[in-house]
């Protein structure tokens, strides 16, 4: 492949420390980016050179384009990763390290602009003909145009954000009073964290499963699947527990979809990594919900199932490798991985809950993989995401992976901050997940038994 | 007349102060919104009162437990 010849990481923490592992496997130089509250971190030892590029706020270091982009030149690296989170989605970030001469290892930039947006992504979604749910277009202020539009989706309905995702400014109305009081707040919220007030509105299903598909194209028209991931397990949006392959549900379907979907990208000329994110009703019936332009944070299940490191096949593939050569013939999927994400969070309020971590000890049982930025002794400071470590785990069937993940989460000492863990255990050892029935209300229903 | 203390139930930064001197807040009214780990979490009055003086500004670091603002009934 025309290699890359130094490659910078645009980004900090586990996905810093996954891509800088990669890169070196590779033997491609590295170059990392550390704010003032990362100097030090374990991972930075994995790159080449390190520079230091702001304070802790992430406005300031991870989200400063002008600091980064003089890192780049400084450096000569020729190819930015940027992981997941901070400027791995932005349109203008992108084009400006095209602006510096270097690559960025990511899709095309009308990919990355077309998909950020998502009420554009679903019109677009439905143009490449991916099954979309019922919803409509960016609503206009005007209460009969609102009703109207939800009128013709079907009550219940959800509010949502147009310009950004995370679950914030999402709301559910049933009926049309609760409708026009939610599309105000939504707003309103919508506003205030992504500077578009923007938002629409989609069917409301419930107690959905998420399933997502696992895409890499490459720069000459082929587009692959790596089958699904099933990330149901969440709160608040946000995921906890991601599975590959989805527990109880028809293969054939499955599959079905994965190959239309990789058909259809490629026909649209996607070309590099991605994942479809879809929701499965009660039936299920799979509908388009939005598509990620980058790494995702959960890529390690689709990994340990069909040993493919996604990482280099991205690199690879933005360096202008052909599919072909990248991945295996065909593509097989074995045993059951499962992964936990562990927050810094009070396991009863759900508040954040940074601090030193005075006692870090991963489980080092074999068949256990940990992703992490962390290591005893070092600040879990309240600047970046809760995220502390993945804990991965690969067996021959769901149940045993269940059960070694239940005991490698029993053997993870973590003193100095409060986690999630109890909560991750609650949810292991319901009946539902056990019996292979996640949904996106599970966590939620749980809690409230607990309390 | 009874001085009330508002603390933050988090360690992490002021994000954005929602109310202003000599306003009056009800229980449970936010008084201000603490920024940590991506998530805003709410200083909420434990009491109906006058808020008399704000102890933080907008960006200032704070930590679980400290008092950010001081009320009077």
């Amino acid at each position: 492949m025309p290699a890359f010849s130094r490659i910078l990481v645009a980004n900090r923490g586990a996905v810093a420390a996954r891509v800088l592992r990669a890169l070196a496997e590779m033997k491609i130089p590295s170059v990392a980016i550390y704010s003032d509250a990362d100097a030090g971190a374990p991972y930075l030892g994995l790159a080449g050179e390190t520079v230091h590029v702001g304070p802790a706020p992430a406005r300031e270091s991870y989200l400063n384009q002008d600091a980064i982009i003089s890192a780049i030149k400084q450096t000569g690296a020729d190819a930015v990763h940027p992981g997941y989170g901070f400027l791995s989605e932005n349109a203008s970030f992108a084009e400006r390290v095209h602006g510096a001469g270097a690559h960025f290892v990511g899709p095309s930039l009308r990919w990355i602009d077309d998909m950020g947006h998502k009420a554009k992504a679903r019109g677009l979604a439905t143009r490449y003909g991916l099954p979309v749910g019922r919803g409509s277009g960016v609503l206009s202020r005007e209460k009969d145009t609102i009703l109207s539009a939800a009128a013709s989706i079907g009550y219940p309905v959800l509010v949502k954000p147009a310009g950004g995702g995370g679950g914030i400014g999402m709301l559910p109305a049933r009926t049309p009073d609760e409708l026009i009081g939610a599309v105000e707040r939504a707003a309103a919220l919508c506003e205030r964290a992504f500077g578009t007030a923007d938002v629409y509105l989609e069917r409301f299903v419930e107690r959905p499963r998420h399933v997502e598909f696992q895409i890499l194209g490459d720069r000459h028209g082929n587009v692959a699947h790596l089958f699904e991931r099933d990330c149901s397990v969440q709160r608040r949006y946000q995921k906890m527990i991601e599975e590959a392959p989805a527990p109880a549900a028809s293969r054939e379907r499955i599959a079905a979809t994965a190959a239309s979907l990789a058909g259809k990208l490629a026909v649209a000329g996607y070309d590099n990594i991605g994942t479809v994110e879809m929701l499965m009703d009660a039936d299920g019936d799979l509908a388009f919900l939005e598509m990620n332009t980058r790494l995702q944070v959960e890529h390690g299940v689709t990994e340990e199932i069909t040993g493919v490191d996604l990482v280099r096949a991205q690199i690879r593939s933005a360096a202008g490798d052909r599919l072909a050569d990248i991945l295996p013939h065909p593509i097989t999927m074995r045993g059951h991985a499962i992964e936990a994400r562990v927050y810094a969070e009070d396991p009863r309020r759900f508040f954040p809950s940074p601090g030193k971590l005075t006692v870090f000890r991963p489980p080092a049982a074999q068949g256990v993989r940990i992703e992490t930025g962390y290591c005893e002794g070092r600040d879990v400071t309240p600047h970046y995401d809760p995220m502390i470590a993945k804990v991965i785990v690969h067996r021959p069937t769901r149940e045993s992976a269940r059960a070694a993940l239940i005991d490698a989460l029993g053997a993870f000492p973590i003193q100095g901050v409060k986690t999630n863990i109890p909560t991750l255990l609650a949810v292991l050892g319901s009946e539902e997940f056990q019996a292979g029935r996640p949904h996106t209300e599970l966590v939620a229903e749980i809690v409230a038994r607990m309390r | 007349m009874a001085e009330i203390e508002a603390k933050t139930e988090v360690t992490g930064s002021v994000w954005k102060i929602v109310t202003e001197l000599g306003q009056r807040v009800e229980a449970g009214e936010t008084i201000m919104i603490i920024e940590s780990m991506k998530m805003e979490i709410p200083v909420m009055s434990e009491e109906g009162g006058v808020i008399q003086r704000f102890l933080v500004e907008e960006t200032t670091p704070v930590s679980e437990g400290q008092v950010v603002a001081i009320l009077t009934t």
